[in-house]
């Protein structure tokens, strides 16, 4: 571990340095990250933005342990590891809800696999339930449920996978304005009496901005990382707060370079 | 829900009636084709000796379709399990479709004899080969990003298996044992025919023989409820396993 970007911290929760990947499809490689370095501090909520079809899910897969990366470091709680596996938690735009399990059933699949079954588990999975409104529908299958209501069944399988580093793929992405905003609230309250790490991908300026301490502005394919904006506005923040939303142009000024490089 | 009965009954009644119609008018002899009210009769005289035969049949195709859902659903998890497996097996499981069971139904009759054996062999013969197919390609078909879910929670293969790929493969097994009990009976009636002393095939050919046309018909009327109350039986059985799929279903 001799190289260290300066401007990481001495302690950080997860950091990703010169991270590279790229698909050989054809005979031809393709690269889709390209030295992507990046931290996040404990309890910090990060969130990565980039243009649709940057690179973003491959990152996220790469981290999780799900897809062999070509170079790079990833360290957790300052340690260099393999990847991620079995130390972060994952959460789709797919809910990916077990049809033939009930509710209750699918966001207890973590204790379950873990072999955590316990009386303490279980209450801890009844008042997560409780807390996102799903009490009343935890006998029920997902297929009796909206499609808000699945997200927040997903939600609080992630959060029951006892993990400290929680990975959000673009959770809200098929959710309405409302469903999503209130989402959004649901989980900033998860994080913040959790105090979990959480990555969150989006290509939504408003949901990063309205949620993170830091975001990750990423180029279009190869993926790299342009820039990193700091969001210090107190929390809860909203959309016509004048310093939000001068960010918002700072940052879509940012993106429309690389929106245009992926059209021209 | 009732349309869906209404029609095709009320098409069979009229059908039945025509042909009761046409047989007084042009005469035609019971020994080519008798009228329906004929074959009424034959069923209620001879009901005894239909039941009996129609549970000698029941037995075959039960014994033969259980045996095949055995083999055939383990030897899909096996062949899953390992590749080397399928790559041996696969291809000779799909060649030996292309010999009809009708073609070697004599020579299970000479290896297995008159009895239950030889039918119970045939039935599952035809039966084994849409479960093994369907099975093998639920188990494979789940979806990869329900694996990966938890693979990232470092789960073993075994609790992949059984919390993911089992469950998902669950319809593809049912629509395999659907397709298998539907040609079941075509097992069971070509080696009843081929050799037996019992069963509704064997009754067919008697009947036939004796030029008992109306048998012939009364026997062909079992096996038809017998298929369906069959099917059925898989259908209720799949509703018991997976109360989830009508509710996805509905959406």
């Amino acid at each position: 571990m001799g190289k260290r970007s300066p401007s990481f911290p001495r302690n950080s929760k997860l950091s990703l340095w010169e991270i590279n990947k790229s698909f050989s499809k054809g005979g031809t490689s393709l690269a889709v990250l390209l030295d992507i370095s990046l931290f996040a501090s404990p309890g910090e909520f990060i969130s990565i933005l980039g243009p649709s079809g940057c690179g973003k899910s491959t990152l996220f897969n790469v981290l999780a342990g799900l897809v062999q990366r070509d170079g790079g470091i990833i360290s957790i709680d300052n340690r260099e590891v393999e990847s991620g596996l079995g130390d972060i938690a994952y959460m789709q735009q797919k809910d990916l809800l077990f049809p033939w399990r009930s509710v209750i059933q699918n966001v207890f699949l973590g204790p379950e696999i873990s072999g955590e079954i316990n009386e303490g588990t279980r209450n801890e999975a009844l008042e997560l339930m409780t807390r996102v409104g799903l009490k009343a529908f935890a006998g029920n299958y997902p297929a009796e449920l909206s499609i808000g209501m699945r997200q927040r069944a997903a939600l609080v399988r992630t959060l029951l996978f006892h993990k400290d580093i929680l990975l959000l793929d673009e959770p809200f992405g098929a959710l309405d304005a409302m469903t999503r905003s209130v989402m959004q609230h649901i989980l900033l309250r998860l994080w913040m009496d959790y105090q979990k790490t959480i990555l969150l991908v989006t290509h939504d300026v408003e949901e990063a901005l309205l949620l993170s301490d830091r975001i990750y502005v990423l180029t279009a394919r190869p993926a790299t990382v342009k820039g990193e904006v700091g969001v210090d506005i107190p929390r809860p923040r909203k959309v016509t707060d004048s310093r939000l939303v001068d960010l918002k142009g700072f940052l879509l000024d940012m993106l429309q370079g690389e929106i245009e490089r992926v059209f021209v | 829900m009732t349309k869906r009965i209404l029609y095709p009954s009320i098409l069979l009644i009229l059908f039945i009636i025509f042909w009761e119609l046409m047989v007084r008018q042009f005469e035609v002899p019971h020994y080519i084709l008798p009228a329906p009210a004929r074959i009424l009769h034959t069923l209620t005289v001879q009901q005894p000796l239909l039941l009996h035969h129609t549970l000698v049949t029941l037995e075959e195709i039960i014994v033969g379709f259980l045996l095949a859902f055995v083999i055939g659903v383990g030897l899909a998890f096996l062949m899953f399990q390992f590749p080397l497996l399928e790559k041996t097996f696969y291809p000779i499981v799909i060649g030996s479709q292309t010999i009809p069971v009708f073609a070697i139904a004599p020579l299970l009759v000479l290896w297995f004899g008159y009895g239950l054996p030889s039918k119970v062999v045939m039935a599952a013969l035809i039966v084994f080969f849409p479960i093994v197919v369907n099975t093998l390609d639920g188990l494979k078909g789940a979806d990869s990003d329900e694996v990966n879910l938890l693979r990232i929670l470092k789960a073993n293969r075994w609790q992949i298996l059984w919390k993911v790929r089992v469950p998902s493969a669950l319809p593809f097994i049912f629509s395999g044992c659907k397709i298998g009990i539907s040609v079941s009976t075509i097992g069971a009636i070509i080696g009843e025919w081929v050799g037996s002393k019992e069963g509704l095939g064997y009754l067919m050919l008697h009947a036939n023989a004796q030029l008992q046309i109306s048998l012939i018909f009364a026997s062909l009327i079992y096996l038809t409820i017998l298929g369906v109350s069959l099917f059925y039986l898989i259908v209720l059985m799949e509703r018991w396993v997976m109360p989830w799929k009508r509710l996805s279903e509905a959406r």
